[in-house]
């Protein structure tokens, strides 16, 4: 008793002015967003805004550029390079994302089995999202070799499918489904983990309920599975998008654009005509012009995130 | 290993029996569950068996499959392993990469903590919006803003330079570490930074003593996350840096090892292999960690 009254009796603890000032709320606010708000309004808000800036001026490397208004995009509009990029963008975005979806649920479906060794399984699965995609990319470019590619080796010499050896990145449309199918194989990881999540979280005995009633394992799916993963998905789906729309890595490393400029992404063909071209300003516009894009599926994605905060019942944070 | 991280306190445990109840019968399963798995199990790893057997194959035995089975080594070599290592600047490319891969990553999480910190704990007016516009910083992809970067780049004379790395990839890691600590303090009780309020903690002591220790398992997830991420990050790394001893290992492999029109696929898939196999060791400590914050971050 004797012990406790004499703890609450000590005077409070002298502490030196930045101590106190360290203490005081606003401040300390301050000085905690300083390092991340520094950072990011320097190096991506500033940059962003001098990248729609630059998009307007004719700059080249080392040498400034003057205001030039809207001569880049509309050089641009008649230029056909850049418009099979954008069209060969849309077309890369919306075919790889059905496939990584497609693929990706099915195998998070599977993995929701019980399974002997399932986290090592989900170990291993993981493991062509965690490599640089690059290095995965420049393994996909030698499976992809004209001569000595291996799927042509099993389907020639092994399978005796075809004639002769496919010719994956010198012809336009083969050079284009390659890329497609080394996306989706480096998208399918990632889905599918993230998906396999959503789907933990789906109570068992919404499934047993469903079997009660009678349901297939169709309706299982479509009634239950489908709308429990409806928020999960529509998250994923948009960083997908996002990601997979700005592509870079996959194409430069596999094809540079070619053959023939036709499967530049306007990601590669930005950075073609900026960095090796010196062509900053048109550079710049190219990329800028992949905004919009960007805007339309955030908004998507907040409105996706609203929904899904009504549907677990509203709660705000 | 995967008992320990997950009583470790990661936000997702995968123990816990979901999914649907099996009544189908072995053979049924064979067919439908487990031949289409192998068959996704072999597609996701074949580049990599590929990349591996690849790099200790001699020249002769890479270019003729008539004589030798593709599929198999017969005389493994290091040759390229070796011609790598010491006529390459292989050795000064990872140092090159580790050095910003860490750099940068300390300096992330440091910037990541306080923010986080602040709009998840210290409550000021506006900070969901600032959590918000974090978010949304997140979704500015670097291939639209490595032009205007490499102007300013250029201007600050930090051109060829790793510094010019270390300042620009907290851009994308900033947004993704803040957002995952957000979460993970979230589910700290915040009780117990009341207890430490009422018997005369300051704030920093606060987040110091109480709030970082229980939020190891996050800060672990967000540094080997943020790790991974600069390791793989290609298009700045390409734009910024132009002697060849200075690129980080993807940038380098693909372009100082490629001489020409002859692919020198030996080594290209050697350099390959040793370029993942660092980020893959690594990953192979912390699976756990990557799941759960793969789909903590999914889930935010």
């Amino acid at each position: 008793m004797a012990v406790t009254t004499q703890r609450v009796a000590l005077p409070p603890v002298e502490q030196s002015w930045l101590a106190r000032l360290f203490d005081w709320k606003p401040f300390l606010i301050v000085m905690c967003m300083l390092p991340c708000a520094g950072l990011l309004l320097v190096f991506l808000t500033y940059p962003l805004g001098l990248g729609i800036w630059l998009g307007f001026t004719d700059t080249r490397i080392g040498r400034p550029g003057e205001w030039i208004g809207l001569e880049n995009y509309v050089s641009l509009l008649q230029d056909d390079t850049y418009l099979t990029a954008v069209w060969w963008t849309f077309f890369y975005t919306f075919v790889a994302t059905i496939g990584k979806f497609a693929l990706g649920l099915w195998l998070a479906l599977l993995l929701n089995h019980h399974l002997p060794f399932k986290s090592f399984l989900r170990a291993i699965i993981l493991i062509p999202w965690i490599v640089p995609t690059v290095l995965s990319a420049i393994a996909f470019w030698w499976i992809y070799d004209p001569q000595f590619s291996i799927i042509s080796y099993i389907l020639v010499d092994r399978l005796g499918l075809l004639d002769q050896y496919i010719d994956f990145l010198g012809d336009t449309w083969n050079a284009r489904w390659s890329l497609i199918a080394a996306n989706i194989w480096r998208g399918i990881p990632f889905v599918a983990i993230c998906l396999l999540a959503g789907l933990q979280t789906i109570s068992p005995s919404l499934y047993e309920a469903a079997m009660i009633d009678g349901a297939s394992a169709w309706q299982r799916f479509r009634y239950v599975t489908f709308p429990m993963l409806m928020p999960i998905l529509a998250v994923v789906l948009t960083f997908s998008v996002i990601f997979t729309f700005t592509d870079f890595q996959l194409v430069y490393a596999i094809t540079r654009g070619g053959p023939a400029n036709s499967t530049h992404l306007m990601a590669t063909l930005a950075f073609q005509r900026a960095i090796p071209g010196g062509q900053l300003g048109e550079g710049a516009a190219i990329a800028v012009s992949m905004i919009p894009f960007l805007v339309f599926a955030t908004v998507f994605s907040y409105f996706a995130l609203a929904r899904r905060k009504w549907q677990q019942g509203g709660k705000d944070d | 290993m995967t008992e320990a991280a997950t009583t470790a306190g990661a936000p997702t445990s995968f123990a816990e029996r979901s999914g649907p109840i099996e009544w189908a019968s072995l053979p049924r399963r064979m067919v439908t569950i487990y031949l289409p798995l192998a068959c996704f199990v072999i597609v996701l790893l074949f580049p990599f068996y590929w990349m591996a057997i690849t790099t200790f194959k001699s020249n002769e035995e890479l270019y003729d499959y008539k004589n030798f089975n593709p599929f198999w080594v017969s005389s493994p070599t290091l040759a390229n392993i070796n011609k790598l290592l010491f006529q390459t600047d292989y050795p000064s490319w990872l140092v090159t990469t580790m050095t910003v891969a860490v750099v940068s990553t300390a300096l992330s999480i440091f910037a990541s903590v306080l923010a986080a910190y602040a709009i998840q704990r210290l409550r000021f007016k506006g900070s969901q919006w600032v959590g918000l516009a974090i978010y949304l910083a997140y979704l500015v992809p670097p291939s639209i803003l490595f032009i205007p970067l490499a102007t300013m780049v250029y201007q600050l004379g930090l051109f060829d330079s790793p510094m010019a790395l270390i300042l620009t990839y907290p851009t994308f890691l900033i947004p993704f570490c803040t957002w995952l600590l957000i979460g993970y303090f979230k589910s700290i009780p915040y009780e117990l930074e009341e207890c430490a309020l009422i018997d005369g903690a300051t704030r920093l002591q606060i987040l110091w003593k109480i709030t970082l220790p229980l939020a190891v398992p996050g800060l672990i997830s967000a540094g080997i996350f943020a790790f991974t991420l600069s390791w793989n990050e290609f298009i700045y790394a390409l734009a910024f840096i132009q002697s060849a001893e200075k690129k980080t290992v993807p940038v380098a492999v693909l372009t100082q090892l490629v001489e020409g029109d002859v692919y020198h696929w030996g080594s290209l898939m050697a350099g390959a292999l040793l370029g993942s196999i660092p980020v893959a060791i690594f990953y192979s400590f912390f699976v756990e960690y990557y799941v759960s914050s793969l789909t903590g971050a999914v889930k935010e």
